[in-house]
């Protein structure tokens, strides 16, 4: 269990990186604190696999240091780090049983073999692998090979840290949220820092305290499920975290006040984005009240999807998402009005601010 | 599921069944129709039953070029085998020093055998050779015609010159197709180099090795133009191979019912070994 300091860290998978575009890691400052439940969210192509992989040192970094509790790993090979990590795709010893699976890594590492029977026998017991223990791994289900190579990744009472590199995704959805709590549980049991590399919202909402949002190589935002939900610090993380994502629209800033097209929308407070940028308005459907009073908008669709109904509407030619209840109407006139605790000014993309 | 049955669809197949009775069948039944008969020519046999196959399988020229058939067998499945696997293991997986060695390994398979053969006995020769001009030049006695030992050497270099590529090339497919994250995992999991070997490597490149144990099995026991032309099967018998005894007898000495009877043996020994081969093989593929 450490403490992971990344020090400026920088990668590009390219000889003689010039530009900023040739970095698949632009820029990440960060600390990872002692035994957080950490998950990394970003579209495909955002670095996220790249920083864990720095992380673990199968990569080195093109710049920058790595710290475990303040000593520089950055040029310590994979093994000396101490790290589990388990991978998208299982990758298991074919030629060895379920048991000797799991018992790899400790033996390896020299551990006499009472300790391992016991620890292996636990690890089997966590993840309800006991029945098979004794199978060959081979021609196993991909979902138990991802099992066994989960259990390899926690089969080490002291490692560092275990980073997973979206570990469910072969996994069937009832086995996933299955394994997701028990992944919840074990990190409340044992309080390893762990890292969960993810593209899925919800997972990465479930598992993490804290969700570090990527995006173009960069950290956008870290932050707890709510901040991220109520504040979005750049427009990214509003769009990609929600369903759906917050609604933006370009508006003109003076004073308090944010002119969209013909319209105007009080704000909370006065607000200054200095000149030449651009400006914008996010809210997410949840804080647009459709009703009679308030801005005209041109309803063009209603999704029904259970619970509530999503709205597809035109304000000022713009699109606008409105979420409404399961028993709520469309008026004929239809308006809308924004809820200003739900607002978010922007510009170029990051938070400026305002909001309740 | 209905079929649908056409007759008119074995016009379609007729072809190909002319084709491999001409080459295959006819040949072979010619075979054994010499094998349980005597001749003197002129087309006149005469019933001799089992005496050919009693003959051969009681001839001890018969046992010795057999044992020297397995012998060579063994020694060079022995050499290749672990050879090919350590020279793929070794081959840049990137960058240009892949298709290079891919070309150079290509080079041996591509020569025609009686060339392969030529190349050696050229190349051996003491008096104009490379190798066995700079062997006798820094005093090793090396002569492949006269020294039965050198003769095996000779032959048994020539054929792991000529056929490892073709393991390596086996290996080396069964390796790119391992999956980086194996790799990484094994780092992850603190595995020695050998551990990887044992453990990813090998059990990855199970089949294509099953596949160039045959493969090299099959071939080496048929061995014939090589030896031929390097040694023509001497000193002596020492290099003579079943196949060259079969020609010896055939065409030199004329005993075609013999030769028959020599060459169906010879053919249910290869057809047999290599099933063994397969079955033991392939049980210990399945059970890990």
């Amino acid at each position: 269990m450490a403490r992971i300091s990344l020090d400026h860290i920088r990668h590009s998978y390219l000889a003689n990186p010039s530009k900023d575009e040739d970095f698949a890691l632009r820029e990440v400052h960060h600390e990872w604190d002692d035994g957080g439940a950490y998950a990394l969210l970003g579209p495909s192509g955002c670095g996220k696999t790249t920083l864990l992989n720095i992380i673990s040192g199968l990569l080195h970094p093109s710049h920058g240091k790595i710290l475990f509790d303040g000593r520089d790993v950055t040029n310590l090979a994979t093994e000396e780090r101490n790290i589990a990590q388990v991978f998208q795709f299982p990758v298991v010893y074919d030629t060895m049983t379920v048991y000797d699976n799991l018992a790899f890594p400790l033996r390896n590492r020299g551990v006499g073999e009472a300790d391992v029977r016991a620890r292996v026998n636990e690890v089997l017991e966590m993840i309800d692998l006991v029945g098979i223990a004794d199978r060959k791994a081979r021609g196993l289900t991909a979902d138990l090979k991802q099992k066994i190579s989960l259990g390899r990744g926690l089969v080490r009472a002291d490692v560092n840290a275990i980073l997973f590199d979206e570990p469910l995704t072969v996994i069937d959805p009832h086995m996933k949220w299955q394994l997701r709590s028990q992944l919840k549980l074990l990190h409340r049991q044992f309080g390893h820092t762990m890292v969960y590399v993810t593209h899925d919202q919800t997972e990465a909402l479930t598992f993490a305290d804290k969700v570090v949002v990527m995006y173009g190589g960069e950290i956008v935002q870290i932050g707890t499920p709510e901040e991220l939900f109520e504040r979005p610090s750049h427009t990214f993380v509003g769009y990609f975290i929600g369903s759906p994502g917050m609604n933006v629209l370009p508006v003109r800033l003076e004073g308090a006040v944010a002119h969209l097209g013909g319209q105007a929308i009080a704000l909370p407070g006065a607000m200054e984005a200095g000149t030449d940028k651009r400006t914008e308005l996010g809210i997410r459907p949840e804080y647009v009240r459709l009703g009679n009073t308030g801005m005209p908008v041109l309803v063009s669709k209603v999704e029904d999807i259970g619970r509530q109904k999503i709205v597809r509407a035109k304000l000022e030619g713009h699109d606008l998402a409105i979420v409404l209840s399961e028993d709520g109407v469309v008026p004929a006139d239809p308006r809308v009005e924004f809820d200003p605790k739900g607002i978010n000014i922007y510009a170029d993309d990051w938070r400026i601010g305002t909001g309740g | 599921m209905d079929k649908t049955w056409n007759n008119k669809a074995w016009f379609m197949v007729l072809p190909m069944l002319v084709l491999v009775a001409f080459s295959a069948v006819v040949p072979l039944m010619t075979v054994v129709n010499y094998s349980i008969h005597d001749t003197f020519g002129n087309n006149q046999f005469f019933w001799a039953g089992t005496t050919w196959f009693e003959d051969v399988l009681s001839s001890s020229r018969f046992h010795d070029a057999l044992l020297r058939n397995l012998a060579f067998s063994a020694i060079i499945l022995i050499i290749e085998i672990p050879l090919g696997i350590f020279v793929a293991l070794n081959m840049p997986r990137k960058g240009l020093g892949v298709p290079v060695c891919l070309v150079l390994m290509s080079l041996p398979l591509l020569i025609p055998w009686n060339v392969v053969g030529t190349i050696w006995q050229v190349f051996g020769r003491v008096d104009i050779g490379l190798l066995g001009h700079t062997m006798a030049a820094i005093g090793i006695d090396y002569n492949y015609v006269n020294d039965p030992f050198d003769a095996w050497v000779t032959i048994v270099v020539m054929d792991v010159w000529h056929w490892t590529s073709l393991v390596v090339l086996l290996c080396y497919a069964g390796l790119v197709s391992i999956p980086d994250a194996y790799y990484q995992a094994a780092k992850i999991d603190g595995a020695s180099r050998l551990s990887v070997f044992r453990y990813i490597q090998l059990p990855k490149m199970n089949r294509v090795l099953l596949i160039a144990v045959l493969l090299r099995f099959m071939d080496s026991f048929m061995i014939y133009t090589e030896p031929f032309v390097v040694t023509g099967g001497g000193p002596g018998n020492a290099t003579t191979f079943l196949s060259i005894d079969l020609v010896k007898t055939a065409i030199g000495q004329f005993d075609l019912g013999p030769a028959a009877a020599m060459s169906l043996i010879y053919f249910l020994i290869i057809l047999l070994l290599s099933w063994v081969f397969y079955t033991v093989m392939t049980t210990y593929d399945a059970k890990g």
